[in-house]
């Protein structure tokens, strides 16, 4: 069974960077799927990185990690400046990001706005079916 | 008074530099893209010396590697810099996957612990590079999150990246995939086993070095 957990950036948006990752990693750490609304900063995304390989031990093998994200580009300077402006306030809401525990998803692949979990089950029926 | 001179004293040793030229180039990537292939081929052609042992095995390089002083030329041109050639950058090591290598249990699991810890100093060092050179298996997902992390980290620091596409020697390789994926930077399609397409690859160093 696969456990989703959804998160809003409410939920995250007062907290401090290493608290944030804490918390997503957490969630990754009990077998479950995290969908967060929006998406961390870049560096943000790096510090995970760093956090997870800090906890890798034999149950838990690291993260599978993938964001999805609006690549409209705005031509019009007013709504470009007025995004910028909204993002900084409020942080980035838009698209979304999926954090796996690697343990049950293998891959997650972007084709670029869509997504496809492949999960443990999948590649041993995949085996089972070659043979 | 002291402030405007020691802004000039800033200024004069910036331009200084800048007209040597010497630079940290780091070569960043996921595992196995070719990083220490790449590596060895510009300290073979410029140093006449390879630089790091390449296997097929994932995460062969765990440490940063450093190669002093190797200065490239073209032209007028000349370039100097120290080659940084770090561990490949992953979301994710388990110690079972080196086994199917033919590694024994306990060789693994190093293996594995040493890969983690390379990881954390790739990204460590990411803040110490002037120029990157990051290199992407050109037969695989260009849109993996660990591509997109890397660049998007080097974009925030504002540290100029060249973005090589891999392996171009091999059928399965797809260099518009690349140039798709990551639209605003320069690709060069190369196989740095092979050589094939190198000089262009040093002709887009000098172009992003600037």
């Amino acid at each position: 069974m696969l456990t989703l957990q959804f998160v809003p950036y409410s939920e995250i948006e007062y907290i401090s960077s290493v608290g944030r990752i804490r918390k997503l990693l957490n969630i990754a750490k009990e077998n479950r799927i995290v969908l967060l609304e929006g998406r961390l900063k870049k560096e943000e995304e790096a510090e995970l990185i760093k956090a997870t390989m800090e906890e890798i031990n034999k149950d838990f093998k690291g993260i599978e990690l993938s964001v999805i994200y609006p690549n409209k580009k705005e031509s019009d300077l007013f709504r470009k400046l007025k995004k910028g402006f909204v993002n900084m306030l409020l942080g980035d809401r838009q698209g979304l990001t999926i954090i796996g525990p690697a343990s049950i998803v293998r891959e997650i692949k972007k084709d670029p706005d869509k997504i496809q979990l492949f999960t443990e089950d999948d590649t041993r029926a995949k085996k089972r079916r070659k043979k | 008074m002291a402030n405007i001179f020691e802004k000039f004293i800033k200024a004069f040793f910036k331009n200084l530099f800048r007209r040597k030229k010497h630079i940290k180039l780091g070569l960043y990537g996921p595992p196995n893209a070719g990083k220490t292939t790449l590596a060895n081929k510009i300290c073979e052609d410029w140093l006449g010396e390879s630089m790091g042992k390449v296997t097929n095995v994932p995460h062969e390089t765990r440490e940063i590697q450093i190669k002093e002083q190797i200065n490239i030329k073209s032209g007028n041109k000349e370039i100097s810099f120290n080659l940084v050639d770090t561990p490949g950058i992953a979301t994710k090591i388990d110690y079972e996957d080196f086994m199917k290598f033919g590694l024994t249990a306990k060789k693994a699991k190093k293996r594995a612990k040493e890969a983690t810890k390379g990881v954390i100093d790739s990204i460590r060092w990411l803040d110490n590079m002037d120029t990157v050179v990051v290199v992407l298996d050109a037969t695989k997902d260009p849109y993996s999150q660990v591509n997109i992390t890397i660049i998007g980290n080097l974009e925030a620091r504002k540290i100029p990246v060249l973005v090589v596409a891999n392996k171009v020697d091999l059928k399965k390789a797809k260099i518009k995939k690349v140039q798709s994926a990551f639209p605003q930077y320069h690709v060069v399609g190369i196989s740095a086993k092979y050589g094939n397409n190198i000089d262009e690859f040093y002709e887009s160093l000098f172009k992003v070095v600037g």
